[in-house]
């Protein structure tokens, strides 16, 4: 099981802040991810394909092409506003 | 360096004096910002701000960012106190401060470490108010800022 994270507007979009996955094992990188997330739900399909949406695995901020092979924890957050 | 994320009211006032009292004899400037929350925004009257983290990334990503800045202005050290959670009007929701030897390194710090999380510190905020909810994101100015200090 992976644990997937929604931050921000990104978590009204998937209508939860979390969601445990069962990832089908071909999907190896966080493009990969973001298009399966996208097939699956029509809610989330607008925001998590836009690049403004900030990816992190295992708790590291990464781009599109890292690998989730073994991941267990994958965060998709949009824009961050501190301060 | 100090790091810290407040999950209740802090008092900016008594963190600050603290941080004052250990400064070392070498620090000749100490510079501080403090962000409270305002009852007013574009959208009307504010009754709260909601504000979320990610518990580790967020504390991993300020202190990279604190070391950034203690590197490029020499500081001798820094405070950073950030609240998540839920922030009513006047409380503090954000306190940096900046021990150097002198004025302008500590000056060109606060600043600059302001605009770093005005962008990329990971928090989401959610305003509630006379206007309803909304989550607020950095603005064209915010983004502007932070591309002018590069990497």
């Amino acid at each position: 099981m992976t644990r997937i994270l929604f931050f921000g507007r990104m978590s009204e979009a998937a209508g939860c802040s979390e969601l445990d996955a069962e990832l089908p094992s071909e999907l190896r990188t966080v493009a990969a991810l973001r298009s399966w997330l996208a097939d699956r739900d029509a809610a989330l399909k607008q925001l998590i394909l836009s690049p403004g949406i900030r990816a992190a695995v295992d708790r590291g901020f990464c781009g599109d092409d890292a690998s989730i092979v073994g991941a267990q924890e994958i965060a998709f957050m949009s824009p961050l506003s501190g301060g | 360096m100090r790091v810290a994320i407040a999950d209740k009211p802090f008092s900016a006032d008594s963190m600050l004096a603290q941080f004052a009292d250990s400064r070392t004899g070498a620090a000749g400037a100490l510079a501080s910002f403090v962000g409270y929350c305002r009852d007013v925004s574009d959208a009307g009257d504010v009754h709260q701000l909601q504000l979320d983290h990610y518990p580790g990334l967020t504390e991993a990503e300020i202190t990279r960012l604190a070391n950034t800045i203690i590197e490029r202005h020499g500081l001798i050290d820094l405070l950073v106190v950030h609240r998540v959670g839920v922030v009513t009007p006047n409380e503090p929701i954000v306190l940096v401060a900046a021990l150097s030897s002198h004025r302008a390194q500590a000056f060109a710090a606060v600043a600059e470490l302001m605009d770093y999380l005005k962008t990329d510190a990971p928090f989401w905020k959610r305003e509630a108010g006379s206007g309803g909810e909304r989550w607020i994101e950095p603005t064209d100015a915010d983004r502007a800022r932070r591309a002018a200090l590069g990497e």
